[in-house]
């Protein structure tokens, strides 16, 4: 008579005992006990793993914050006139690089923004409403603040990236992009 | 919860007279989702009114479980084989084709597998199952081996068949009687003769062929 596990109910149909079972017998056992025990060892090993592939994770997050920071700061662009925008209009223009929809509204008469056109939520672009002092997304009816960028309703949780401006003899420069978390 | 050793599942075609009443019964049953898990054959309508319930025998290796490729088909502890489970079942249908006596059904509307186990809820609390408790002939019956060596004298139940190769032990016992010499049962005998690798060509459809 052959020792078999006192728990393990299921025969293989060869009749042989679960030592001489090939592998996948005991990963995949039909008694249902069996099936729902994890060994000691196994469970260890999840967690190990798991907690190592948040550490990269981590370690990953941390490399990439510190390769944005080391980025050389956009080129300065000439985007308009002040003349060519009056108080309550906005235009369309491309920064920092060619096809990068930002889009510059004047305020009034000596204030001015702008902003990255990408939605912060899946990145479609928003529209100035400037009359409701807000710019809107479309997509997910969503909506930021005209003055700051900063989510007002809908699905997007980050504010729009600032693009800082610099007005210099009648004319207005993008100069540089701000990524903002909160 | 392990059902009580003692007690164990007797089926003795003989005795069935084709009611239905366990077809329905097993409907009635709270881990059954409203299906019936039972099903009465006839052995061989034209001449015969002889009927066969087939419940799910348990067996010691269930060949629906090993063919499964999602790992869905687990038995407890006391043996008995379960319906396989929701999150697993692909509803591939191999169990449904490899198990030889043909118990599992597949229910394409919820893309699972489900078969009888035994009435699980009942079984597992002392209770007998729908179908041996509503059974008026007692062909279905529930209970220990001296009940069953008390009621039926002149009969024995065996738990052995013969599958085409394969032999298979089972939990649940199929009564034969004392007289008889056999050992175990052909799962084929009950199948119609026209499919039986061993049947004799009918002459009818020899001509037929022919023609």
């Amino acid at each position: 008579m052959v020792e078999r596990n006192p728990e393990q109910l299921t025969v293989a149909p060869d009749g042989r005992p679960e030592t001489e079972q090939p592998r996948w017998r005991r990963d995949f056992p039909i008694d249902g006990p069996q099936d729902e025990y994890i060994a000691r060892r196994d469970f260890t090993k999840f967690m190990l793993l798991t907690s190592c592939a948040f550490a990269v994770g981590q370690l990953w997050i941390l490399t990439q914050s510190f390769l944005r920071r080391r980025k050389a700061a956009p080129a300065v662009r000439e985007i308009a006139r002040l003349e060519e925008i009056e108080v309550g209009q906005s235009r369309i223009f491309d920064y920092p690089g060619a096809h990068e929809p930002a889009v510059l509204v004047r305020l009034d008469a000596n204030r001015w923004v702008a902003y990255d056109q990408k939605c912060t939520h899946l990145s479609c672009p928003v529209i100035p409403r400037i009359a409701e002092g807000r710019l809107y997304c479309p997509c997910h009816e969503g909506s930021f603040d005209l003055e700051t960028g900063r989510p007002l309703a809908g699905p997007p949780r980050r504010p729009l990236p600032r693009i800082r401006l610099r007005v210099t003899g009648g004319r207005i420069y993008a100069a540089g992009i701000e990524e903002r978390t909160a | 919860m392990v059902s009580p050793l003692a007690m164990e599942f007797f089926v003795d075609p003989g005795r069935c007279i084709g009611c239905q009443a366990c077809v329905q019964a097993c409907s009635e049953c709270d881990t059954h989702k409203g299906q019936s898990m039972i099903q009465l054959d006839y052995l061989d309508r034209a001449s015969s009114t002889q009927t066969v319930p087939v419940v799910c025998m348990h067996c010691d290796s269930p060949t629906c479980a090993e063919v499964c490729p999602a790992d869905a088909i687990k038995k407890t502890a006391d043996g008995v084989v379960q319906t396989a489970r929701k999150p697993r079942c692909i509803a591939c249908n191999n169990c449904v084709i490899a198990c030889p006596f043909g118990v599992p059904k597949m229910n394409t509307r919820m893309n699972l597998m489900m078969k009888c186990d035994m009435c699980y809820d009942r079984t597992s609390v002392g209770n007998k199952p729908m179908c041996a408790s509503v059974c008026p002939s007692q062909a279905l019956f529930y209970g220990t081996r001296d009940e069953i060596d008390k009621l039926r004298p002149q009969s024995r139940p065996i738990n052995t068949f013969q599958f085409g190769k394969q032999t298979i032990t089972t939990k649940v016992n199929m009564m034969v009687p004392k007289t008889s010499r056999v050992e175990q049962l052909d799962v084929t005998e009950t199948m119609p003769r026209a499919q039986r690798d061993d049947a004799e060509i009918d002459p009818i459809m020899m001509n037929l062929r022919l023609e």
